[in-house]
């Protein structure tokens, strides 16, 4: 990159203005409604100020150093790369059947898709988000940015609006079992991505879909900022797990939110091992009577990484549970906070809330920073919450050496045991095995 | 050959205190020793030594492990060279199956003598735990729990001797195994343990205040610790006259010992 523009006030307008927004919509060849959305978005963004540590869900994660400006909108569409390039361990089979629909996007452009004939005949739709754009207008216009992640959550979000490009769209019909795994792979040279994941499932369907992705580790500091939504119908029941392994120069926002209808379940895993600094919101919203919600999520940061996770289960309806376990392991100077929050409206009776944060600090200028909380204004409520930051046990270290195990080793086996009571929560054994290696990587 | 753990003027400080203050002890495969004496002598200390815990480091003196110089080896390294110690107090490693433990053990074990070993099939390793278990009477669900974790104090125990019988040590140390079991509990381990000296001519160093396990182990040889010192050395009678007569007429004979 050029830096002879950088400082120059009318360069930054012009990469994040009206006119980009224009110009995008443009080179996609959006209709009407989207380019207003977007433009709106845009409205919302110019709006709104960047986010600093006086913002209480930015109190710990410093925004001064990131020159917004350098970074630039979505390269998707726009990069030359070969698919060649791309590792192999992406997309690859990980769940027990073969995954009927397959999407690979490299730089978002899908450079691999299948949809196996069982999966069309149900009338599943899988596509990447412009194909739904143009093909599925009236189910995008429904659902897309309405229900789920909305542009009025602050800047990112409607950073987001006006300029997300890429990602993934499924949708599963009334009482629809999909017949197998989806599976989607976004794959970024550089980790300047803006893509969108759209999951929608009417009453009474089913649906297992692996959101995988990742970018090579390059030189400058890139942007990712993605939103996901799950929006599950009533008796509907969604397993979703989202692989994230982008390289150390991306700094990555994200908003993602799930809701449940009647008896609706959603089961949620979060893996997140990539970027230079990640902020994310995950929260659940618990709409109906009977919804279910589990969250997982396994961290692992190193080198100088930062993670700021948010979380929150909204119990907005009477007899509903949600239960997230996150657990975390931090090594050199990185850090980690989780910041999590259950709410339960008036009236949200009989409900089950239960949040647990746990952290292994392996170095000492490794640090964790943990913050349940509670907001109920139910009075018949069960809500616990955990959290730990703990540290390598040198008792424990010397019983598995007292063993014939080496040091390395019994590092490596403690670490394993400390996700492992989340890691069984996890229903797909390939996305365990992926986590699992990840994490054995990053303890060395 | 046979091993042989000598224990040659081994002297241990614990912070400021000295502890141990020149033991001799010489264990040969085969051998079953007991070692005895109230709380406070110093009998674990040994044991933790032995195995290498880096808080009971010695000051002074030698012990010889089949030949090896044993204070310069790691605690894993002792471990694999034929050392077992039963801890009094086992360790809980959360997330970590008794199952996977064991089979990391033994593979750590197979890898130290040949480097390109591939381990232990999982077909082979669950039937050489389950016949492990079967013989201490251990409930086969018992490999799919986390390591001590939430075990009762006799089942901690018993993991501690499954692992013994499993990984077959040349010299084998049981740091007060018999602390914390019911009658039939630690029949079954005494047993357990009595029988591996059969099987693969074990060693076996009994630390205990109690006669009671030696009822079921029987030692060819007991030694009294009192003070950081080995005072009293005999055969099994040594062990019911300590039961008769307490240790009193030690302290009386030695008193000097237990006050420095």
């Amino acid at each position: 990159m050029t830096t002879d523009v950088i400082d120059n006030v009318g360069e930054e307008i012009a990469v994040y203005s009206r006119e980009a927004v224009e110009q995008l919509t443009a080179e996609l060849n959006e209709p009407a409604w989207m380019r207003e959305f977007r433009l709106e978005a845009w409205e919302t963004f110019a709006n709104t100020p960047l986010p600093t540590t006086q913002d209480e869900p930015w109190r710990r994660t410093d925004l001064r150093r990131l020159k917004l400006q350098n970074l630039g909108p979505s390269i998707n569409g726009q990069a030359q790369v070969a698919v060649a390039d791309v590792p192999d361990y992406l997309g690859e089979q990980l769940t027990e059947d073969k995954a009927g629909g397959v999407m690979l996007q490299v730089d978002g452009e899908t450079t691999k898709f299948e949809l196996s004939d069982a999966l069309r005949e149900q009338g599943v739709i899988f596509c990447d988000m412009h194909t739904a754009v143009n093909e599925h207008p009236e189910l995008i216009q429904k659902h897309f940015m309405t229900r789920g992640v909305t542009v009025d959550e602050g800047k990112f979000a409607a950073m987001h609006g006006a300029f997300w490009r890429g990602g993934t769209f499924l949708y599963v019909p009334k009482n629809v079992k999909a017949a197998a795994p989806l599976h989607s792979a976004l794959w970024s040279t550089e980790g300047r991505t803006y893509t969108h994941t759209l999951v929608v499932l009417d009453d009474g369907a089913e649906a297992t879909f692996i959101d995988e992705y990742a970018s090579e580790s390059s030189r400058d500091a890139a942007i990712h900022n993605g939103a996901v939504e799950l929006l599950v119908g009533d008796n509907a029941g969604l397993v979703y797990a989202s692989l994230q392994d982008f390289g150390t120069n991306v700094w990555m926002f994200t908003h993602e939110r799930a809701r449940t209808g009647r008896d609706a379940r959603v089961d949620w895993i979060t893996g997140m091992m990539g970027t230079r600094l990640t902020k994310a919101f995950q929260t659940v919203e618990l709409d109906q009577p009977g919804g279910w919600a589990r969250m997982s999520g396994l961290f692992f940061t190193s080198g100088r990484q930062h993670f700021d996770l948010d979380t929150q289960q909204n119990h907005n309806a009477a007899d509903t549970v949600s239960d997230l376990l996150y657990k975390g392991a931090l090594k050199e100077r990185s850090r980690s906070v989780w910041q999590g929050m259950i709410k339960a409206l008036p009236g949200s009776q009989r409900i089950d809330g239960f949040q647990a944060n746990r952290n292994l600090v392996l170095d000492r200028q490794a640090r964790a920073d943990s913050i349940p909380g509670l907001e109920i204004q139910a009075d018949d409520v069960r809500c616990t919450h955990a959290s730990t930051i703990g540290q390598l046990d040198d008792n424990e270290i010397f019983y598995l050496m007292s063993r014939g195990i080496p040091r390395e080793t019994a590092v490596r086996m403690v670490v394993q045991g400390f996700f492992d009571p989340v890691m069984q929560r996890i229903p797909i054994e390939g996305v365990r095995e992926r986590i699992a290696d990840r994490i054995l990587e990053k303890v060395g | 050959m046979t091993a042989a753990l000598e224990i040659r003027n081994l002297h241990v400080n614990v912070g400021e205190q000295e502890i141990l203050k020149g033991i001799d002890l010489l264990v040969k495969q085969g051998e079953i020793h007991a070692l005895m004496g109230p709380n406070g002598s110093g009998k674990s200390t040994l044991a933790y030594c032995l195995a290498g815990h880096p808080n009971y480091a010695p000051s002074a003196g030698h012990v010889i492990f089949d030949g090896k110089d044993l204070l310069e080896m790691e605690p894993d390294e002792r471990s694999r060279a034929g050392l077992f110690l039963a801890f009094q107090y086992p360790v809980a490693v959360s997330g970590v199956t008794v199952a996977n433990f064991l089979r990391q053990a033994i593979n750590a074990r197979r890898r130290g003598d040949d480097e390109d070993d591939k381990g232990i099939s999982i077909p082979a390793f669950r039937r050489l735990l389950k016949e492990k278990m079967d013989v201490l009477n251990m409930d086969h669900k018992f490999a799919g729990r986390y390591l001590n974790e939430g075990f009762s104090g006799g089942e901690k125990k018993r993991a501690e001797i499954l692992q013994m019988a499993t990984l077959e040590p040349k010299i084998a140390i049981m740091d007060e195994t018999d602390s914390g079991l019911d009658i039939d509990a630690l029949r079954i381990v005494a047993e357990g343990a009595s029988s591996m000296r059969d099987q693969f001519d074990m060693g076996l160093l009994v630390i205990t205040h109690y006669q009671r396990i030696l009822n079921y182990i029987e030692p060819n040889y007991v030694h009294v610790m009192m003070g950081g010192r080995i005072v009293e050395s005999g055969g099994p009678e040594l062990a019911l006259q300590l039961e008769d007569k307490g240790y009193d007429w030690l302290r009386e004979k030695y008193g000097s010992v237990e006050e420095a």
